[in-house]
């Protein structure tokens, strides 16, 4: 039987791999968009979790909202991708600093 | 949960919006680009009659719908109704610069009109799953709005920063609601104070999720250091996304703060108290202190607008209504000047040309003395100078800090106020006192000359009789 | 219509008639501009005087009401108000007359001026401020007001910006009301720190509490709370009504265009000192040693003043002495508590002065602008009305039996005799022997313009006519005042009922119930009059000046020469100008470039405002480079603080 625990550390061990992939990563901004879906995939095990050990099902009904956001946010992250790099002929992150200070 | 007809009647403000934004969206795909301006005409109308709504239906206490996600109170009826008036400013600014850019297209007016939609349920959210779905709403429309002008380097530059750092922002919120969640197994507001209420609650969990929802929060205001979109943004967006970017998404951040603080979490004041305090010192420092380098008057009134978040951050740490209020009148005048200035901003602005720099505002007051007086209006209310709006807004937070005995705050505020009259000052200076580099007439249509001139006077006619809208203010908290 | 409305709209129409005038004043026609300021002055004047008749003779009850509360800080209340009564139904009916006279005067004054319009906005604006000073409930409605009619008063002295002398008269006029207006606020200041409030009634009401209050100022000595807030009051009186020592700015003043000389500098701004003391009656009871400072300042001035208008040749320079002069005779009245017959000489003094004024700007318009006397002469020839009309001013101010000022000016040294207040002994000499003064000086110029021999030279003859019916019009207008006003109102004003309850007198400080006892009726009175000393001095003053200006005009250059040393004291006006220029303004100056050297370059600009804008704009743009534009350092800088937060509250 696994604990709550397992999940929430589970969990946070993908969390912190999808922020650290969005600072580690100095070279393609596709990465940046895959380390934000993993990042709201760690949140989902969380409200999964803890909506089973709580038996609670509002959780599992926000896992389904959070999941058609992100549908909804990949697309307009691809959208925003693809103007970027008619504009720039470049998607490498390091490129983007014109706008600073 | 059973079907009620009273849901219908709260929510309608809301269900109207949908429906006419749809409706906007429609009806321009239907029309050539030589009839643009009816897609205008009807985002105005829209905006007209789901304020009607609103008002028609306007609540004296506050009522719940759709199973607790759903709240309608005298706050939320006040700030949706700033919210109509000061999009519709908005729209009539943003369509000159739309047209001069060559991207009047329709769907700026859909977006804005969803973005609207998503700071109404903002205001109104009465559980976090409401408010997340709020939030996305508009954070969507505006990564749309940002890359809008599709050609411009800059702009997709600031999309694809906002659309990173945004998300990255929402999913850290959503981590600390799982946390909340996990903690109390509830998500509506009212349902967690009470559940924290009786104790029982893992406090380190709690914390936990507090961070990460007060981090959330900050992000949409704007604070350090969760700051770093902003100037960026504001700096690559068109004009008039930036104008909208920067006025009625901070009214609404200010709902969201009051409905997670405040409705949510009244019992883990002394913690997020602590938080706000140190978020708004390092604004007013960094906000106000960067500002002074800055060329480009974007990026500058960026950096200003994370100034000001600092002081709505201080109404919000008294802790009192009467500081709630300060914020809330704080908030929504803030939204309006920096409305007036961005309008003027693009006022200045012309065929294949960005007024930018701070040196394109130079002798403004020859070019056009009435419009220089209106930009000197809003920078004196920006700075915080009587009998400005700006003036009022800054003694009524300052006051309610007083109240509470955060006088080195106050003393705080003060002082890096003084260093940010520096950089409005100096933009003034150069409007009357410098030579201007360039003579052309300046050109609007009689719209926008006309809201240019109410928002410039709505400075000095609010800074005269502030009291009635601060008794609004105050009203709803009462 | 309801009394607020109607108060409201007297103070309104004015500002109204300004706002438009003065925002369009570049593209509207001079006719409309004048049009629509007289029509907005004129309808406020209508209900002014709808207003005095309401107060003066069907006893209307006072109407004392917040119109707006602007803000309200710890307690004190910021607000619009208006206080009516029968001193404001004086004040008002006086200022909006006046005003309109002074309206109607400046179509033909002005007509070929450059900035037409702009002087008609001014001169309305100034009415509305005017207006909002003497209608207050409250001291910082007052204090709006006085500095209102200061900003106009300044924007009008200096009306001829091209003129070097006038943007010097500007200045000084602004820089000596600033001293009054320093005192001034330090006492309204004190009134909000000691009583709480700012609104009149309740300070009155509370006064006699605080009577017995004191503190201390320097050292050990203490001082009555009342008297010290009384004497800033004062000290900004000073200013504004031009007493000795901060009356240099209103000769001056004269720099300005005739009309503004004789409604803002002379009937109705610099007697607002004169007003606000007699509102603040209550206050002034309450400390001797104030109504003696009052007295004493009053006195000098009203006798000194008037000396220095014997030896000036610039025709308006010797009826704004003569101002000085008699404002010193309303602060005497004031300072023996009879403030009823301070405000009864503002009164007569502000139609036959604005009379004198405007019949001296006639004289300078037919002289084409030379304001020298000694090129007149006999001008009695071509321009009569204005001749007679300057003889009823003349005659007025001289306080012939009959006349207006007579009755006014009586009343005062009437009431100087009878006080036995300290100083008030020196007063009444200064004010007796003034007296003689003022018929010498009235006289002196009366004889030189109008009579003897013509001095212009041939052109200026030529044209010399009769002015315009637009400038003899208010002349006559106010002429009439000028005989009547005062026979009219002694009785009710000074001995009736009608100020009971508005202007507040102790019964020990009285003395206009010894007046009241002698007094039977109005021919009694002036006859009365004729066996008293001040009439004699008057008749002897005239005699003088006839003597020596007209029966032998050589003798006045014989005087001066045998006076010499007199003649240059008088000349030099005391020395007030040359001692305030050096030291004051150049010790002041040596002091402040000492400071600007010493202090403000090396310590101040040095280091504390350029040092710190420097160091801040160094350490601003160090801090600037936080922000790189990569996204991977912003993701960080979020990541960072968010552990940093966790850590602390976790």
């Amino acid at each position: 039987m696994l604990a709550l625990s397992d999940f929430l550390i589970l969990s946070a061990l993908l969390f912190s791999i999808s922020i650290a992939g969005i600072f580690l990563n100095r070279k393609n901004v596709l990465i940046l968009l895959m380390c934000i879906e993993l990042l709201l995939l760690a949140v989902n095990i969380n409200f999964i979790a803890f909506s089973y050990y709580l038996g609670d099902t509002a959780g599992q009904v926000f896992v389904f909202f959070v999941l058609t956001v992100a549908a909804a946010e990949a697309a307009i992250g691809l959208a925003i991708l693809v103007v970027l790099f008619r504009s720039r002929r470049s998607i490498n992150v390091e490129d983007l600093d014109a706008l600073k200070g | 949960m059973s079907f009620d007809h009273t849901m219908l009647y709260l929510t309608a403000p809301e269900i109207t919006l949908a429906l006419l934004a749809s409706a906007v969206l429609l009806l321009d795909s239907f029309l050539k680009p030589s009839q643009r301006v009816l897609t205008y005409i009807a985002t105005l109308l829209s905006l007209l009659i789901v304020f009607m709504v609103t008002f028609a239906t306007h609540v004296d206490s506050s009522l719940m719908a759709f199973d607790g996600q759903y709240i309608r109170d005298p706050m939320s009826d006040v700030l949706k109704l700033s919210l109509f008036v000061l999009m519709a400013f908005v729209f009539v600014y943003a369509k000159d610069d739309l047209r001069r850019r060559g991207s009047e297209r329709g769907e700026f007016y859909a977006l804005g009109l969803f973005a609207l939609l998503g700071m109404m349920i903002m205001i109104s959210a009465a559980s976090f799953l409401s408010l997340y779905l709020g939030l996305e709403l508009l954070a969507l429309c505006l990564y749309a709005l940002v890359a809008f002008q599709r050609n411009s380097a800059s702009g997709s530059e600031a999309a694809m920063k906002y659309f990173v750092l945004g998300a990255l922002a929402s999913g850290l919120l959503l981590y600390g609601i799982s946390m909340v969640y996990g903690a109390t197994g509830q998500l509506g507001f009212a349902a967690i104070a009470e559940r924290l209420q009786q104790g029982q609650v893992d406090a380190v969990v709690m914390s936990f999720g507090l961070v990460f929802v007060v981090l959330g929060l900050a992000f949409k205001l704007g604070a350090v250091p969760f700051h770093m979109w902003v100037p960026d943004v504001y700096q690559g967006a068109p004009t008039s996304v930036t104008a909208l970017i920067g006025s009625a998404p901070k009214v609404a951040a200010f709902a969201m703060a009051m409905r997670i603080l405040v409705d949510a979490l009244p019992s883990m004041q002394e913690q997020w108290q602590l938080m706000l305090i140190i978020l708004a010192v390092l604004s007013l420092a960094v906000g106000n202190i960067v500002a002074i380098a800055q060329t480009n008057i974007k990026r500058m009134l960026a950096y200003s607008t994370i100034s000001h978040v600092g002081f709505i951050l201080l109404g919000l740490i008294a802790g009192t209504t009467v500081g709630y209020a300060s914020a809330m009148f704080y908030a929504l005048v803030y939204a309006l000047t920096a409305l007036g200035g961005f309008g003027l901003l693009m006022f200045i602005s012309r065929q294949g040309f960005d007024a930018e720099n701070l040196h394109d505002l130079k002798g403004l007051n020859e070019r056009s003395p009435w419009y220089a007086l209106m930009m000197m209006l809003v920078l004196f209310s920006m700075a915080g100078v009587p009998p400005t709006v700006g003036f009022f807004a800054k003694l009524a937070v300052l006051d309610a800090i007083i109240r509470v005995d955060l006088l080195w705050l106050a003393i705080t505020a003060v002082i890096f106020s003084v260093i940010g009259a520096f950089y409005y000052l100096r933009v003034i200076k150069m409007m009357y006192f410098d030579k201007a580099e360039c003579s052309e007439p300046l050109q609007a249509s009689t719209d926008t000359r006309f809201a240019l001139s109410l928002n410039g006077l709505a400075m000095i006619g609010l800074g005269i009789m502030p009291s009635a809208l601060m008794s609004v203010c105050a009203s709803v908290f009462a | 219509m309801d009394m607020k409305s109607i108060y409201l709209t007297i103070v309104l129409l004015p500002l109204l008639g300004a706002l438009i005038a003065g925002l369009t004043c570049r593209v509207i026609p001079r006719a409309l501009a004048h049009w629509i300021t007289i029509s907005s002055v004129a309808l406020s004047c209508g209900l002014s005087l709808y207003v005095g008749k309401l107060f003066l003779l069907d006893h209307q009850e006072v109407f004392n009401q917040t119109i707006y509360t602007w803000m309200v800080v710890d307690g004190l209340h910021l607000q619009v108000g208006f206080l009516v009564d029968t001193l404001t139904a004086v004040m008002i009916s006086v200022v909006t007359f006046v005003s309109l006279m002074v309206h109607i005067y400046t179509i033909g004054y002005m007509s070929h001026d450059e900035g037409y319009q702009r002087f008609f906005s001014y001169i309305a604006l100034f009415t509305f401020a005017m207006l909002m000073l003497v209608m207050s409930n409250n001291f910082l409605q007052l204090f709006f007001g006085w500095e209102a009619v200061g900003l106009v008063s300044y924007l009008l002295i200096g009306f001829y910006v091209k003129r070097e002398s006038a943007i010097f008269a500007n200045m000084k006029a602004f820089i000596v009301n600033r001293v009054g207006d320093f005192g001034f606020i330090l006492g309204i200041a004190a009134v909000a720190m000691y009583f709480g409030s700012l609104d009149y009634v309740e300070v009155f009401n509370k006064a006699p509490q605080l009577s017995d209050t004191s503190l201390s100022i320097m050292g050990d000595g203490s001082w009555s709370v009342l008297t010290v807030i009384c004497i800033l009051l004062f000290v900004g009186a000073m200013g504004k009504s031009a007493q000795v020592p901060l009356h240099v700015w209103l000769p001056d003043s004269m720099e300005g265009p005739t009309p503004i000389s004789a409604l803002i500098h002379a009937a109705t701004m610099v007697t607002a000192g004169i007003f606000m003391v007699a509102r603040m009656s209550p206050l002034y009871e309450l400390s001797p040693t104030a109504l003696s400072f009052v007295l004493i300042i009053g006195a000098t001035t009203a006798f000194f003043m008037g000396l220095i208008g014997i030896v000036q040749n610039d025709i308006k320079r010797v009826i704004a002495y003569s101002t000085l002069s008699q404002l010193g005779y309303m602060v005497v009245a004031l300072g023996v508590s009879a403030y009823a017959a301070g405000i009864f000489h503002l009164m007569t003094h502000a139609f036959f002065k604005a009379l004198l004024f405007l019949a001296a700007g006639s004289v300078i318009i037919g002289m084409h602008h030379d304001q020298d006397i000694r090129n007149m002469g006999n001008i009695r020839k071509y321009m009569p009305i204005t001749y007679v009309t300057f003889l009823i001013g003349t005659l007025a101010l001289i306080g012939f039996p009959g006349f207006a000022g007579f009755f006014s000016k009586d009343a005062i040294i009437s009431a100087v005799h009878a006080s036995s207040l300290a100083g008030s002994g020196y007063a009444y000499w200064m004010v007796l022997a003034g007296v003689f003064v003022t018929a010498l000086y009235s006289f002196r110029l009366f004889f030189i313009v109008f009579h003897g021999k013509e001095r212009m030279d041939d052109h200026t003859r030529e044209h010399l006519k009769e002015s315009p019916w637009v400038v003899t019009l208010p002349l006559i207008l106010l002429a009439i005042p000028s005989i009547f006003i005062g026979a009219l109102a002694i009785e009710p004003l000074l001995f009736g009922p009608l100020f009971e309850g508005v202007i507040k007198v102790l019964p020990q400080h009285d003395v206009l119930e010894t007046l009241r006892e002698e007094f039977h009726g109005i021919g009694a009175f002036v006859l009365h009059g004729m066996m008293e000393p001040p009439f004699w001095l008057a008749m002897g003053g005239l005699f003088t000046a006839w003597f020596v200006y007209m029966k032998k005009p050589q003798m006045s250059e014989d005087i001066k020469q045998r006076l010499l040393p007199l003649y240059n004291i008088l000349d030099n006006k005391y020395g007030f100008d040359d001692f305030n220029q050096k030291l004051f303004a150049g010790g002041s100056r040596a002091l402040g470039s000492l400071l600007w050297k010493g202090g403000d370059v090396v310590l101040i600009d040095g280091l504390a405002v350029n040092g710190s804008a420097k160091s801040i704009g160094w350490f601003s743009s160090i801090l600037r480079h936080i922000q790189t534009g990569y996204l991977y350092h912003y993701a960080m800088v979020m990541i960072v603080a968010l552990l940093a937060l966790l850590f602390w509250f976790v």
